[in-house]
């Protein structure tokens, strides 16, 4: 016999509006075993949660039942309670009757007999529980940041700052990412490298960083507190510590390659650092550009290599990193605006996407700061096309956030630099951020045209060859426009890496509709995930601005470091273990564990579960043909016993 | 009164049940003849666990998991997946009317998805009727 305590959630009116809660709580008096039932408005709030305390006192009760929103939600918080009050926190259940009963329906009936069935289920399985103890494990004290673009830049140095050991994985050859691509940022305009390049020489210097450029991340095994993960580090064929710097090698180079990031506006050489500020300084060569590799002579760069660097035997090689914690920053990219055929991006010269233009901007990149088309010419009319693949159901529903303003960015910097007409073509104007409506209407007064319609096609000029067209709905005036301009600027959707999936299945991550990372709670967990002890910061979860990206880089630091700050921490006691009486030894558990839990005993002649190594999937469970394997808390027992409960009503 | 079928789910927690939730987040709305149990992975299900809930009267029963290679156990729902199709063979054999099983790989993010799988599959079971086969009558 035990003494079962119910407590339902009115939730406000959230349950209470479609499950009649003090009939469920007298529905829950009636069942076996239960000694008190309670309704009460907030179960989660002080008052709720001592009112479970002292029944528990005053009615010796030895489990509890929850009635209320998802145990997603809310189970932590419950389990707390048990423990603050003596009672071992896994004799706790909780009933989810708003996820999944209330906000499902608008039939109280309906809302009510469903309520009633899963409490039924709940009050059966409640009875066969039994106390766990939690393991404890050593935590590891180190993190690794994924993503070394602002927002792993900013993760990494304040958990150095903290004393703590970090790696930062970096795929391309220098860390920085977007944001070292740009000149100038919104809405106050300084300038990207001034505010950038600092924090990313700290991170070449911070004795508690190690940076891995040029590195991938190819296995994770392991869990919170005790991540070992193996990261390849690509062949670069220079040997880095060697490598001085010098980039005497870069000079004498005949091979050329596009320049990834100039966004393939120009050539590069084969053996390169991407851009004169890159961290770190040393080069690396690209197979497919390089003479040696292609045609097997060349090798002019071993030969101006004083420090007998170059490597062109170097393979890939695998660098095993322990850690306690994860921090994913891996950004983004634009959505490729080529498929749009419409907007002629990749067929007509004079269309650019976002990217591009911000490297034209750049006086370190393909044109030394210059506005100029392909032809060398500078543009006199320039339009900008907002929404390119964004907030459009065809292809992305999301907005993108920072296209307004980096459109209204673009404006001002192209009246900066040249002396063209600039027109933009906007849906709707999204300025809202600290200094972003000012800084829209500063760009009004700079003699800045905007069309209010989204821009439906671009065509090549009919009358004037080269030029091209720009066609679309005003829909103020209601006409449809024409405008003959120079340059047209595409402000494509931004969208997950193309390899966002890839990374999600190595860390056990969700990704949301659009494939960005997906968020514990889109409110009050925003920055970690269903994977315990990986958190995500910046663009990745999904698009942001710099000053947002930053603030993620700071919470994610912080969730990060509360997992690596501690010695020890417990684990969740929801693992497998065999019953040496009843195993037959058949090895079906080893075989199937994907974790390597299992192993076999010759002397015993059974099986036996590491607990160390199981992470409680409860696989071998259901492939052991003598029902020896109990994977705790959801026993065959507990299950059957739940569905005969919710079958009853 | 029109025949109101009680169907048992089975969702592993980290993308059905998930997924279930965020259904009820966006105020989905789908019939309320489902009663899910969490499980941590569709891999911990037994095929006894499904003939156990028809035996019990269950008219339908709906299985939830991560999408293949997504499961948070790595491989787990792989073997799900194999250990159900050969369960659905033998409840067909068995006399079963093919309907009446059925597993469904919902993420995390498609709250959507469920609500729609829900209602389908209700709709289908209530066409059915009553599930006799297996039911043991108290
Ligand atoms: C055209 C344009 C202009 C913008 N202008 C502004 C502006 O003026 N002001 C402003 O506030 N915001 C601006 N933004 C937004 C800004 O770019 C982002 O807020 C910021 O770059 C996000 O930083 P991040 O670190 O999250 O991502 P990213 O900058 O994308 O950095 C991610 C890093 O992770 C690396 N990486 C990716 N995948 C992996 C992997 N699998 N393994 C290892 N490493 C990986 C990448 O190589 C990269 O270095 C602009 C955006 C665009 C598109
Ligand atoms: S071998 Fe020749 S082409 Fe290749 S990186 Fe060296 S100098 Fe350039
Ligand atoms: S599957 Fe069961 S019977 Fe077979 S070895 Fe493992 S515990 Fe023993
Ligand atoms: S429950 Fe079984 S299969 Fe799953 S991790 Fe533990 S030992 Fe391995
Ligand atoms: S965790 Fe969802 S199927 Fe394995």
């Amino acid at each position: 016999m035990s003494r079962i305590g119910v407590f339902v959630c009115h939730c406000g009116l959230n349950i209470a509006k479609t499950v009649r809660v003090s009939e469920l709580a007298e529905f829950a008096a009636t069942l076996p075993d239960v000694v008190v039932a309670k309704d009460y408005k907030f179960m989660c709030s002080t008052p709720g949660q001592e009112m479970i305390v002292n029944d528990i006192k005053q009615h010796k009760l030895d489990r509890i039942i929850v009635t209320a929103c998802s145990p997603l939600m809310h189970e932590q918080t419950f389990r707390k309670v048990l423990t603050a009050s003596g009672l071992n926190q896994y004799l706790l259940t909780i009933v989810n009757i708003r996820e999944q009963v209330s906000w499902v329906t608008h039939d109280i009936e309906e809302g009510t007999a469903k309520a009633k069935a899963l409490l039924n289920g709940a009050v059966y399985r409640s009875r066969l529980l039994v106390p766990l103890t939690s393991r404890v494990i050593d935590v590891n004290p180190n993190v690794m940041v994924v993503g070394g673009g602002i927002a792993g830049i900013q993760a990494a140095l304040e958990l150095a700052n903290t004393g703590k050991k970090v790696y930062l994985v970096e795929k391309n050859s220098t860390i920085g990412g977007h944001m070292a691509q740009f000149d100038k940022t919104f809405p106050t305009l300084d300038c990207s490298a001034c505010i950038l390049t600092p924090k990313m020489d700290a991170v070449l210097q911070h004795k508690n960083i190690t940076m891995m450029t040029s590195c991938e991340v190819s296995e994770v095994k392991g869990f919170v507190g005790n991540f070992d993960i193996t990261v390849r580090q690509k062949a670069r064929y220079v040997d880095h510590s060697k490598c001085n710097a010098c980039l005497a090698c870069t000079e004498k180079c005949p091979g050329k390659g596009i320049s990834e990031w100039d966004e393939s506006l120009v050539k590069r050489k084969a053996i390169y650092i991407p851009f004169p500020q890159a961290v770190p300084q040393k080069p690396i060569i690209d197979k497919e550009s390089c003479t040696f590799f292609k045609k097997g002579k060349c090798r002019l760069c071993e030969k101006a290599c004083e420090q007998k660097a170059i490597d062109f035997e170097q393979q890939d090689t695998f660098v095993q990193v322990k850690v306690g914690a994860v921090i994913l920053a891996t950004g983004f990219d634009l959505m490729d605006t080529k498929p749009l055929v419409q907007y002629g991006y990749g067929k007509y010269p004079g269309v650019y996407n976002a990217l591009e233009v911000e490297r034209l901007f750049n006086s370190a990149g393909p044109t030394g700061g210059k506005v100029t088309l392909r032809d060398g010419s500078e543009p006199k009319s320039i339009a900008i096309l907002h929404c390119i693949g964004s907030r459009d159901k065809n292809n992305h529903e999301h907005c993108s956030r920072v296209c307004c303003m980096y459109s209204l960015k673009f404006a001002h910097l192209f009246k900066e630099k040249t002396s063209a007409d600039v027109y933009h073509f906007y849906i709707d104007m999204r300025a809202a951020g600290k200094g972003y409506e000012e800084f829209y209407n500063r760009i009004i007064e700079e003699d800045v045209k905007f069309i209010r319609g989204k821009g439906a096609r671009v065509a090549q000029s009919a009358d004037e060859p080269g030029r091209l067209v720009v066609e679309a709905e005003d829909t103020i005036t209601g006409k449809f426009i024409k405008l003959p301009v120079d340059m047209v600027v595409l402000s494509p959707a931004i969208v997950p890496r193309a390899d966002a999936r890839d990374i999600a299945r190595l860390f056990n991550l969700s990704t949301d509709k659009q494939g960005f990372f997906m968020e514990r709670h889109p409110k009050l967990a925003p920055l970690s995930t269903m994977s315990e002890g990986i958190f995500i910061a910046g663009v990745c979860q999904s698009p942001k601005d710099i000053p947002d990206t930053v603030a993620q880089a700071y919470g994610a630091a912080a969730e990060a470091l509360t997992i690596v700050v501690r010695d020890k921490m417990e684990l969740e006691a929801t693992t497998a273990m065999v019953n040496p009486a009843s195993c037959c030894g058949c090895q079906n558990c080893v075989r199937v564990c994907p974790y390597g839990a299992p192993s076999y005993n010759a002397e015993k002649k059974v099986s036996e579960i590491n607990e160390a190594l199981c992470k409680g999937c409860g696989l071998c469970a259901s492939v052991c043909p003598s029902s020896a394997i109990i994977a705790r808390h959801f026993t065959n027992d507990q299950v059957l016993a739940e569905m005969e409960g919710l079958m009853e009503f | 009164m029109s025949f109101e079928p009680k169907i048992l789910g089975i969702a592993c927690n980290w993308c059905t049940y998930t997924g279930a939730d965020l259904a009820g987040t966006t105020r989905l709305q789908y019939p309320q003849n489902l009663r899910v149990v969490r499980v941590m992975c569709s891999s911990r299900i037994n095929p006894s666990f499904i003939f156990r809930a028809f035996q019990l009267g269950a008219d339908g029963v709906l299985i939830g998991g991560c999408h293949p290679g997504d499961c948070h156990y790595n491989t787990g729902n792989l073997y799900a997946r194999r250990r159900l199709a050969v369960t659905k063979k033998i409840l067909e054999f068995s006399g079963l009317e093919p309907g009446r099983f059925r597993v469904e790989w919902i993420s995390a993010s498609e709250g959507n998805k469920f609500a729609e799988v829900v209602t389908e599959f209700t709709a289908q079971i209530k066409s059915l009727g009553p599930q006799t086969k297996f039911k043991i009558s108290q």
